[in-house]
Formats: structure tokens, sequence, C-alpha cells
């Protein structure tokens, strides 16, 4: 038994040491949880990116599942992540709202006419007082919010197909359905 | 050239000036103590390894503006850990809380460290017990490589 323990003990330790540092491989360290998730999302109170004179506010928005996808045109992977998001917008399957994170107004526009809009509509935020109230630390970052007003799903960085289809749809389904 | 590059130039230098922060250090000594005080405890998350008060990320730089205002509007540090934590989670403190997912992280280390010292003890308890005869025997100190060949 005790010559069996010699050489189970050590192996048990290092398949247990394996599977940590296996684990640790795949966490993303840039992939912080959000406090957000499961709140009620932050108020704001916003003008259109393409109409100072209209302010929308988080009130607005409420009754409707929404999405909020933070943007700018000095963000290369929003580059990255455009073709997915014009592809998703596409589909109606639910209303996405820009927000222009510390840019400038003219900048939004022009990079919004040049490689397509699709936003509902684009909020501005020049100063990111609102994103750090929504705790953006990193551009892109796409939000799924419910009808009560709660932040429900929290995506960092570029969307890919494969997060819309295998996170964001399922959510959308079942807060529709 | 030229007349494309001086605007280019110019702008780019409005743009740094325009990233500086606003508030000098100079402006409120005291207050300035505070936020560095407070934001040293506090991780940077653009660029993880360091804190708001050390970052030029400019994530960083709005958050000391933040927590300039805050102080200035009477806020005490726990009320700004509070803000922060509230936007980023937990993440963001240098000290994070003891919580129950957060207790392996504060006593793993010491658990290990006992484990360790417990079996050092088990294995030399073992070992005093141990026969002369079992150990291999100490070299003659003076024993050149001849003798022991012989």
């Amino acid at each position: 038994m005790s010559k069996y323990l010699r050489f189970l003990i050590p192996l048990a330790i290092f398949i247990a040491l394996v599977a940590f540092l296996a684990a640790g491989l795949k966490l993303d360290p840039r992939e912080v949880p959000s406090p957000l998730i499961g709140k009620p999302a932050p108020d704001f109170a916003l003008t259109r990116l393409d109409q100072p004179a209209l302010t929308i506010r988080r009130a607005d928005l409420l009754g409707q599942v929404w999405m909020l996808n933070v943007w700018a045109s000095w963000c290369t992977a929003c580059r990255e992540e455009h073709p997915v998001l014009l592809d998703f917008a596409r589909r109606r399957l639910v209303p996405v709202y820009g927000l222009n994170y510390k840019d400038q107004r003219a900048a939004g526009l022009r990079w919004l006419a040049n490689s397509g809009d699709p936003y509902e509509s684009s909020l501005f935020d020049p100063d990111g007082r609102v994103g750090i109230d929504w705790g953006v630390y990193g551009v892109p970052e796409t939000f799924v919010i419910d009808r009560a007003g709660v932040v429900r799903y929290k995506h960092i960085g570029p969307l890919t197909p494969e997060v819309l289809r295998d996170r964001i749809e399922p959510l959308l389904r079942q807060l529709h359905g | 050239m030229a007349k494309f590059l001086l605007p280019l130039l110019l702008g780019l230098l409005a743009a740094c000036a325009h990233a500086n922060e606003a508030a000098p250090a100079a402006a409120d000594p005291a207050l300035e103590a505070r936020m560095t005080r407070i934001t040293s405890e506090l991780r940077c998350l653009v660029c993880q390894n360091q804190t708001i008060a050390d970052s030029q990320s400019g994530l960083a730089s709005d958050l000391r503006q933040e927590v300039r205002e805050l102080l200035q509007r009477g806020q005490n540090e726990q009320q700004i850990v509070d803000y922060m934590t509230a936007r980023y989670g937990d993440f963001v403190l240098y000290r994070p809380p003891l919580k129950a997912t957060t207790v392996l992280l504060w006593f793993g280390p010491a658990a290990l460290l006992l484990g360790g010292v417990f079996t050092l003890i088990l294995v030399l308890r073992r070992r005093s017990k141990l026969a002369d005869d079992q150990f291999e025997a100490d070299p003659e100190p003076d024993a050149s490589p001849a003798d022991e060949a012989r």
C-alpha cells in the first residue's frame, strides 16, 4: 500500500499542478469580469453623434432589449469587428446603439460614412465619462441590456461570429421570449 | 511635401498638448497627494501591471482626474474605492478583499508552506529512527581517491 502511495501522491500532485496550469493558460487576463452584469445599466444622457441637438437617455431605451457597442474612429480593433457588426445589424435581431468613446464628432461621423453605420444611433461621449460609468477599459466592448434596463452580458474585444452565435443570440432569444 | 508635413506635425503637437492632464499638481499639493495615495492602490485596466497613479494610459489619466473631482466633492477614500469597484470589480484593487472566492488567494501560499514544513518534519522524523547502516557512510575527510580504490 505505502509502496503505491509513494508514487501515487507525487503523481496526483503533478496532475493537479498540470490542471491548474492548463486552466491558467486558457484564462485571458485582459477579460476582467464586469461587476455590472445583473445590475441596472448606468444612467446616461448623451447627444446623438449625428444630431448634437438630440439627447438620448437611459430611460428612453427602457422596455426593449438593446445592445450597446463601444467604438471609436481611432480604435483599430473596431475595424476588425466592423464587418461582423454590420452583418449582425442587418439581421435586425436587436437595436444596436453605439457609444462613440473619446472621439471627435467629425472623425466619428467620417468613419461611419466611410465604413458603414450598423447603429440605430450613436451616443457621443467625448470625455469618456459615460464610458467610465460603464466600466469601459478597452474598445470595442459590447453590452446586452434587457427590457428592465439590466445589463445581462458584456463582451470585451472585437465581436466574432462565434460569440454572436454562441453567446449573444441565445441570450437575445431568451430575453425576447 | 513640407506643405503637408507642417500641419501634420502641428496637429500632432496639438494632440499631445491636448493629452496632458488638466489641474496641474501645483494647484493643490494636498489634493494631489491624496489622489496619488488612492490611485497607487488601484490597478490600471489598460496596462494591468501598473497602478492608476503610474500609468500613462488615457483611461488612467481620466480616472486620476475623476478621483481628484471626487475628492473635491468631499468623498472619502472608501467611497472612491467603492466607486471604482462598482465599475471595474475587485480586479482594480491591489489588495483584494477577503471573500469566499479569494480564500485560496489569501491563504493558499501559507497552506502550501505549512504543508511543506509538515512533510519536512515527517521525513526528518522517519529518518532519525532509521539505523545507522541504512545510510551511506560518510567519506573519510582525508581519504584520497587512491585509498578508496584499494
